[in-house]
């Protein structure tokens, strides 16, 4: 069992360690999970990672404290999901905590909100990066419908603020639709946009 | 009992935060501001503030400064533990259909959809921050509050993180102690 336990090890040690990292929203612990546990242990494929996310994004709840559920279930089962459960909340859990009796002092401090707007940029610039990568990957399979409802999704997020469980609903029902059209030979109609 | 009403506004936010951390601040104002009066107005826009600029979701970090303040630190354990258990049960039983039929055909078509979808929701996510970064909370294009400085560290860390592959974590603490260090200069 020395091996199991090495395992549970490393996903806390992993989610704890991105945990205490994800500032400025959830999505930003994504860059972060695909280069330690994609890129470096090889625990996931990339499109697996972007399966667990999309349903992570589909439950309610945190997408980071999802996410990392549904990878401690993928990678070690029932007690893996737990572990990483225990890995992903115990840094914000630590640290609002010792926050909250000096927050003020610490909202105010000039040294701390110099050093936040630095990490903003480079923030902005890790999700860049992931996206470019994950994005070019989509645009690679040269497949006209997956390209559209990227760009669908973006403008009805970013544009319209339209609510990410209608998002996510309209783009699993587009792509089980297409699958479920195949078989026949010449629809009449295509899958709109 | 006040344990018990902690974990009941936190299940209660926690099982309806659908979409992200934005739509959850609504949510926890609601049961913390006007339900219950464990926060005035000011206090709730300090903890906002305070949670966008620790690390952790929203949700969480509401959770634990609400559930500090008015029961300590097992205020903080069981307003976590109310706010992460419906999101637990939840994707867990998303998790086991997942992993049962992921070999279904429809299964795959659905999810097939959700991956280019997934990547637009990351980009919307990251454009929003590359706009605070910049330009701060005027929103893009505002040339009074534009940050030159801002701008060179993303374009550093982008090339550096394209070109080494250097750790994301590396390069945003970089990006905090350099940026930091020049703002506080300047």
């Amino acid at each position: 069992m020395g091996t199991k336990k090495n395992i549970y090890k490393k996903l806390f040690s992993s989610t704890f360690y991105l945990s205490a990292f994800t500032f400025g929203g959830g999505y930003v612990i994504i860059p972060l999970m695909k280069k330690k546990f994609v890129d470096d242990l090889h625990w996931l494929e990339e499109d697996e990672m972007l399966n667990l996310v999309a349903i992570a994004q589909s439950s309610p709840g945190p997408v980071a404290v999802n996410a990392s559920i549904l990878l401690g279930y993928r990678v070690a089962g029932l007690v893996g999901a737990i572990v990483t459960i225990f890995g992903t909340i115990l840094p914000p859990l630590l640290i609002i905590s010792a926050i909250s009796f000096f927050y003020t002092a610490f909202r105010d401090n000039i040294v701390v909100n110099a050093v936040f707007k630095g990490m903003r940029a480079g923030i902005a610039a890790v999700i860049a990066d992931v996206v470019m990568n994950l994005g070019g990957n989509v645009c690679k399979e040269k497949d006209i419908v997956s390209i559209l409802v990227m760009l669908g999704a973006f403008s009805a997020t970013f544009f319209f603020k339209i609510n990410v469980m209608y998002i996510i609903l309209v783009c699993g029902f587009i792509g089980a639709l297409r699958v479920l059209m195949q078989p026949k030979t010449g629809p009449k109609e295509g899958v709109e946009e | 009992m006040i344990l018990l009403q902690l974990f009941w506004s936190f299940f209660q936010i926690g099982l309806f935060s659908i979409g992200g951390g934005m739509a959850a601040i609504p949510l926890i104002q609601h049961q913390v501001v006007d339900l219950r009066h464990w926060l005035t107005l000011t206090e709730f826009t300090d903890l906002i503030t305070i949670a966008e600029m620790t690390p952790g979701p929203i949700g969480i970090n509401s959770a634990t400064f609400v559930g500090i303040r008015i029961a300590g630190i097992a205020g903080a354990l069981t307003a976590t533990f109310g706010f992460i258990l419906p999101p637990c049960v939840i994707v867990s039983f998303l998790a086991w259909v997942y992993f049962k039929y992921k070999g279904l055909k429809v299964m795959q078509g659905v999810l097939s959809g959700l991956r280019p979808a997934v990547v637009a929701l990351i980009a919307s996510a990251g454009l929003s921050i590359f706009s605070l970064a910049i330009w701060g909370e005027a929103g893009f294009f505002s040339a009074q509050s534009f940050n030159f400085i801002s701008l060179i560290l993303f374009c550093l860390a982008v090339f550096i993180l394209r070109k080494w592959k250097l750790n994301p974590i590396f390069v945003i603490l970089g990006c905090g102690v350099a940026g930091g260090a020049i703002f506080l200069l300047i």
